[in-house]
């Protein structure tokens, strides 16, 4: 009985929460006209909608501008991220809680602040419309600091040691000795960061105007936004799907670890 | 030797440094600096002392803004504790496809934001949106979810809340496991009702991650952009024009520099405040 009703409580919860995104996909593979109906599966089924989307913007181009930004800025933050988790980690040096205190403050300090003083940098670097706009400021996370922290932390001093003895210099010992003994905290702060890189629309709508430059939520968002998509919803609804299905896709195969990574941001405060 | 491994330290911090002093420390003090200038970024910066401050005091559109993202979070915080513990609670329940109904749950935190609110936009439509078929349906009359200036606030606090409880669920999961079942189990012998199972075991357990949501769940109303910006460009009425809607119209609207920064200055402040209160307050209680 009790069993029952808490299966019911979760079946209407799940349809709450999957069904606006099956209506998106049948509404963008239905005929305008059909899209009114709120069915599960398309009316007068039909990929005109798509086809409207790829004539009247360079969503493709879109499409790859997002994966190489995403890309470079989950290398950058693996990559530093780790250097100066390492560093605080394993070395001892002074300024190293100096360094931790920043760490802190960075993440404490809402971005509303540096918003507009950080356009202002790209305007002075002549950075708007490059796309170093949109990966160098991103490529410093302090809350991945954090996590490559913590976890070399509980890497024993031998093994660093034991390459230092064969020789290794500290680059080397954190790329082939400490990266292959973290793939955890990589999976998790990668996926962290490629999704928040890949959803990101305020900073790209400041600093790139050009549309051949823009990432795929931003040209997707000023598409709905401005007059183009015509009020038509099936355009609308299909230029948003276009956005959902890579994220989607990688979802559904890599569930678990999305949903742990995601978890461990609650660290964060 | 040890002279070495010091340069080594130094050259692994020295990407951080840099990009700290650059992104952070420079924004932060340019930032203030900005708050006392005029300026339109073409013409050279002007003086203006305290003008920006006193603008602001008057400013209407601030206050707007300040009152909207408290309507937000009214509605938000409470409703994301109560679905995100309810659903929690019930997902810790030893039942078959667990795992499928928190990925189904998690499934709008991973999607984009322009996603999520391109596709409320048409379930809050007026004529033929699924809400208003449904209020039709029970012989109720419609609601002008985006339309309706005392509506429009607290339909994207829903949607917010929609979007990110998937997350919420998860982190209360994880807080709900720390409550050892022994304490459960001891309770049952003293014969308490799940009543006060709940709230003299489970609650005070889940307190840190009740803070956190909290916590979190103010951040995101005091960020919301997207969203008004997508559905309603701050309307009806400026009913949702948010806090980083507004510094985002004064600095690349109407390229007021010194008074966005003026404005991203107070809002940090504010968010600072409201944290730091919401934490006395939940240890208190």
């Amino acid at each position: 009985m009790k069993r029952t009703a808490l299966y019911l409580i979760l079946s209407l919860a799940a349809l709450i929460f999957l069904y606006p995104f099956i209506w998106m996909v049948s509404a963008s593979l239905s005929s305008e006209n059909g899209i009114r109906d709120l069915r599960f599966l398309p009316v007068d089924f039909t990929f005109d909608h798509y086809i409207a989307v790829y004539q009247s913007i360079p969503i493709l181009r879109a499409l790859f501008n997002s994966i190489f930004v995403a890309s470079f800025v989950t290398l950058g933050v693996l990559v530093f991220g780790s250097m100066t988790g390492y560093a605080l980690a394993k070395h001892r040096f002074r300024g190293r809680n100096l360094i931790f205190y920043m760490i802190i403050f960075t993440m404490t300090l809402p971005f509303q602040i540096t918003l507009i003083p950080n356009y202002i940098l790209m305007v002075e670097f002549q950075w708007v419309n490059t796309f170093a706009a949109l990966i160098i400021p991103a490529v410093m996370n302090a809350f991945a600091i954090i996590l490559f922290r913590q976890h070399f932390i509980s890497i024993p001093n031998d093994l660093i040691d034991a390459a230092r003895i064969d020789g290794c210099h500290e680059i080397r010992i954190l790329f082939q000795i400490l990266w292959p003994n973290s793939i955890p905290t990589i999976i998790t702060v990668g996926i962290i960061t490629f999704m928040t890189s890949w959803n990101d629309v305020l900073w790209p709508i400041i600093v790139i105007r050009d549309e051949q430059l823009m990432t795929l939520p931003q040209l997707v968002t000023l598409f709905t936004v401005g007059g183009r998509s015509l009020a038509q919803i099936g355009v609308k609804l299909a230029s948003a799907t276009f956005l959902a299905l890579p994220i989607l896709i990688a979802y559904i195969i890599f569930q678990k670890h999305f949903i742990q990574s995601m978890a461990s941001t609650g660290l964060k405060e | 030797m040890k002279i070495k491994k010091t340069l080594y330290s130094y050259l692994l911090v020295t990407p951080y440094l840099l990009h700290f002093i650059l992104f952070v420390a420079f924004p932060v003090i340019f930032s203030i600096v900005l708050t006392f200038h005029k300026w339109n970024i073409i013409s050279p910066m002007q003086f203006i002392g305290l003008s920006n401050y006193k603008k602001l005091l008057l400013d209407t559109y601030f206050l707007k803004a300040c009152y909207n993202t408290i309507i937000f979070l009214l509605i938000h915080i409470p409703l994301q504790l109560a679905i995100a513990l309810g659903l929690a609670l019930v997902l810790r329940e030893n039942l078959k496809l667990r795992g499928f109904f928190r990925s189904a749950f998690f499934l709008p935190v991973v999607v984009s934001g322009v996603v999520v609110t391109i596709l409320w936009q048409q379930l809050y439509g007026f004529e033929s949106g699924i809400f208003n078929r449904l209020l039709t349906g029970l012989g109720l009359s419609r609601i002008g979810w985006l339309i309706d200036p005392k509506w429009a606030m607290v339909s994207i606090a829903i949607m917010a809340t929609w979007k990110n409880v998937g997350l919420y669920i998860i982190l209360f999961l994880v807080g709900l496991q720390s409550v050892p079942t022994s304490l459960y189990e001891a309770a049952d012998l003293e014969g308490a009702n799940p009543w006060q199972k709940f709230r003299f075991i489970t609650l005070p357990a889940i307190n840190p991650t009740m803070f956190m949501v909290v916590i979190l769940s103010t951040i995101s109303g005091f960020s919301l952009f997207i969203e008004p910006y997508v559905m309603t460009g701050g309307g009806p009425l400026n009913s949702t024009l948010s806090a980083v809607l507004y510094i985002y119209k004064q600095g690349f609207f109407y390229y007021h520099m010194g008074y966005a920064a003026t404005l991203g200055l107070t809002f940090a402040l504010v968010i600072l405040a409201v944290v730091a209160l919401q934490r006395k307050w939940i240890e208190s209680s």
